[in-house]
């Protein structure tokens, strides 16, 4: 039926074995989950997810990229019906063309819908368009009697669903309100800030005027530079934005890939050396100020893509992301753990800070009004655990959390104290599947 | 379930009493000492200390009864764990007894009481062990091995007959349950100086069982499918073993 194989996150650092089985037509994974296999099922995307939410150690995992037509599109309408395995990569390369652009992208293309809608991903953009499930007009989910149910943003399952992870049921389809570009291009701006509070001013006062936005933070600059930071923010171009020999391929999306990384990279080629001496002359090549400069989608929004697997270059032990929200008026918080970051010495590439709006009604969605920092951190030092534990302690103490399609390693405890909405969210799960057919490592570990 | 770092929510000691065991697992949850600990051995005030001590540490201890020269007691012990309650995370595999060399190779009674608790049981449990392990698709065996095992000495050579054979199926089962999600770490402590090894003169290199629970949670952080402890005694073994034997059979050790 499938095969057994060892899967993890990006940061590759929990492989578990799962037997692995493509889903096939409805009815045939209804009969599947209906049987309710000794350790679960779940759902699993291009696993960009990074810690363990993609995993069902022992159990079956539903590989749902083999069902990844798009079904129907509403040019005038702006919406399309997708099967969840789609990618956004396939999304823009399709309907670019036509004038839509997914109206959320993360840092990666190579995400599913069903993988945006249970994590609930956020883009540059969250400020002002929220996050992916607010642009979800409906979806069909599988649940765990095999059943498939039409959601639409009324019913309490649709919003347990949306950041979710995957534990209520198998996303099979869903429609989705596009936004409409007149180009596959972004007019930018791009600022260097000296410092921490040069950044936050900075975003505070000027992101509004601005669809996407975003700084990408040097983490080893300590004392007076700390915090510094290139901000870069911008909007979808006009067509009369654009030189005038771009105009008639206004809309073409011809993203490129460099290179894939070798699988061969030794553990702890990342250290502190090469990173501050890449951090270094990624800081000097920034211009101190630039504007209105013309960026395709690709290189504004997904930098990384150009190099394929990149992943690998943290080696066989693997990395992962650390990525939580503190709310506003907790930036004492945020320096707090900046410092701590940087007096660590943890070699760690850019960290990227975005500045959230406000929430969504995902019971367990991430986004909620505040600064949201996110870096890569290789797993290697004895002393990361702790290091982690204690910004844990600093981020929650704020009223802070942490975006479960990045974490890796928190305990169970946190889970109640950063969701504030979990006993909603498992009433409703448990009307959806009272067996608990739907499980994942993640859930084991935050005992969800 | 074992998060990237490496913490872990539950343990099962097969050897609840391990002097060793019990210091690796305070050191493998001394950052976050919230995990659930099965102890399993013979009942009485030795487990029940043990539990105190690691229940004083924030862990929550479950006691349960094994009795490693009844294969029914294994059996039930492994199988009441691995049934009710959160993933086993890691199963030390500790017990194990020292014994009387001299009575050892000379009379049956002692010989087969070593080959049953160090060698049959022992592996008795890794077969059970490795079965639910792999099942749940995740999972990691410590398996106390010892140098004895490398080098057969005249000093104690029934005890390293059975570390030998004990060794050699954990190595084994480690490469045989690999795509399983499942490793094994065998670990080689040379001597430690504990209440098992209380009255006999501590050999060079002599080390405590704190000084062993380090270099066991170091091989599990950094993935290592064997350790010695101290981790010098891998090249002093290695040494040892290449001298002709009439050379060993004068040796100290
Ligand atoms: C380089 C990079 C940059 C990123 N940048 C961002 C960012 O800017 N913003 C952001 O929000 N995220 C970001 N992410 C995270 C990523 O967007 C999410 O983890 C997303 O969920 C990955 O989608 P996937 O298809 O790979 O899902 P997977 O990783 O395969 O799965 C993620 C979760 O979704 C569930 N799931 C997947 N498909 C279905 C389905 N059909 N039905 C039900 N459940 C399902 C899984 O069970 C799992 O819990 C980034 C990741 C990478 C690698």
């Amino acid at each position: 039926m499938g095969s057994r194989r060892a899967l993890a996150g990006w940061g590759g650092t929990s492989p578990t074995v799962a037997t692995v089985v493509p889903v096939a037509a409805d009815d045939a994974v209804g009969r599947l989950v209906a049987e309710a296999p000794e350790r679960g099922v779940l759902a699993r995307g291009l696993g960009r997810s990074y810690g363990d939410a993609a995993q069902n150690a022992g159990g079956v995992v539903l590989d749902v990229t083999s069902r990844d037509r798009i079904l129907r599109v509403d040019v005038e309408g702006a919406e399309v019906d997708v099967e969840a395995g789609a990618s956004l990569d396939q999304l823009m390369r399709l309907l670019l063309p036509l004038g839509l652009f997914v109206p959320v992208t993360p840092g990666t293309r190579y995400v599913t819908v069903g993988g945006a809608i249970a994590a609930d991903i956020h883009g540059k953009n969250h400020h002002v368009d929220g996050s992916f499930g607010q642009h979800v007009t409906s979806m069909d989910l599988l649940v765990g009697d095999g059943s498939i149910r039409r959601l639409t943003p009324h019913e309490p399952l649709f919003w347990a669903t949306v950041g979710g992870m995957g534990l209520t049921g198998l996303i099979l389809r869903a429609t989705l309100r596009m936004t409409r570009v007149e180009s596959a291009f972004c007019v930018v701006d791009t600022e260097r800030c000296g410092d921490l509070d040069d950044l936050l001013a900075r975003m505070a006062e000027g992101d509004d005027r601005y669809t996407y936005s975003v700084a990408w933070i040097d983490c080893l600059a300590r004392g007076s530079s700390l915090g510094r930071s290139v901000l870069t923010r911008g909007w979808s171009a006009r067509r009369d934005q654009l030189p005038a020999r771009m105009r008639s391929r206004a809309t073409e999306f011809r993203p490129h890939q460099l290179a894939v990384a070798p699988p061969v990279f030794p553990s702890g080629l990342l250290n502190r050396t090469t990173v501050t001496a890449f951090n270094e002359a990624w800081f000097r090549k920034a211009p101190r100020e630039r504007r209105g400069e013309v960026q395709g989608i690709a290189q504004f929004f997904h930098p990384l893509d150009g190099v394929g697997e990149w992943n690998r270059v943290y080696g066989p032990r693997g990395f992962l992301q650390y990525q939580f929200v503190v709310p506003f008026g907790a930036e004492p918080t945020l320096r707090r753990c900046l410092e701590m970051l940087a007096e660590s010495g943890q070699a760690s590439f850019l960290a990227v800070l975005k500045r959230f709006g406000a929430a969504g009604d995902g019971h367990l969605s991430f986004p909620s009004p505040g600064w949201t920092l996110a870096l890569d951190l290789p797993v290697g030092a004895a002393t990361l655990g702790g290091l982690l534990d204690r910004l844990d302690a600093e981020v929650l103490a704020a009223g802070g959390r942490f975006y479960l399609a990045k974490d890796s390693r928190l305990p169970a405890s946190a889970m109640a104290q950063m969701y504030p909405r979990l006993d909603e969210w498992r009433a409703v799960r448990a009307e959806a599947d009272p067996h608990g057919v739907f499980t994942s490592d993640l859930a084991r570990r935050l005992d969800l | 379930m074992k998060d990237a770092i490496g913490n872990v929510q539950r343990i099962l000691v097969l050897g609840g009493t391990s002097e060793i065991a019990l210091a690796t697992v305070k050191r493998i949850t001394d950052g976050r000492p919230d995990a659930d600990v099965t102890l399993a051995a013979r009942p009485g005030p030795r487990r029940g200390d043990a539990a105190s001590a690691l229940e004083g540490l924030g862990l929550t201890v479950t006691e349960v009864d094994l009795d490693v020269t009844d294969r029914s007691s294994y059996e039930r012990a492994i199988g009441a764990t691995f049934d009710a309650g959160r993933d086993v995370d890691i199963v030390l595999i500790a017990f194990g007894v020292l014994g009387e060399p001299e009575l050892a190779w000379q009379d049956l009674d002692a010989a087969l009481e070593m080959v049953q608790v160090n060698y049959a049981a022992a592996v008795g449990c890794g077969v059970l062990v490795a079965a639910r392990l792999r099942a749940q698709g995740h999972g990691t065996i410590v398996a106390f091995s010892s140098v004895a095992g490398e080098l057969a000495r005249r000093s104690n050579f029934v005890y390293g007959s059975t570390k030998a054979g004990m060794d050699a199926f954990f190595t084994g089962l480690g490469d045989a349950v690999a795509r399983d999600g499942v490793e094994v770490l065998v670990v080689r402590p040379g001597f430690v100086r504990t209440r098992m090894t209380a009255g006999l003169r501590a050999a060079p290199l002599s080390q405590t069982a704190d000084q062993v629970a380090a270099v066991v949670a170091e091989g599990l952080r950094t993935r290592r499918d064997r350790v010695w402890a101290p981790s010098t005694m891998r090249w002093v073994m290695s040494g040892l073993r290449h001298l002709p034997r009439a050379v060993v059979r004068r040796l100290p050790v």
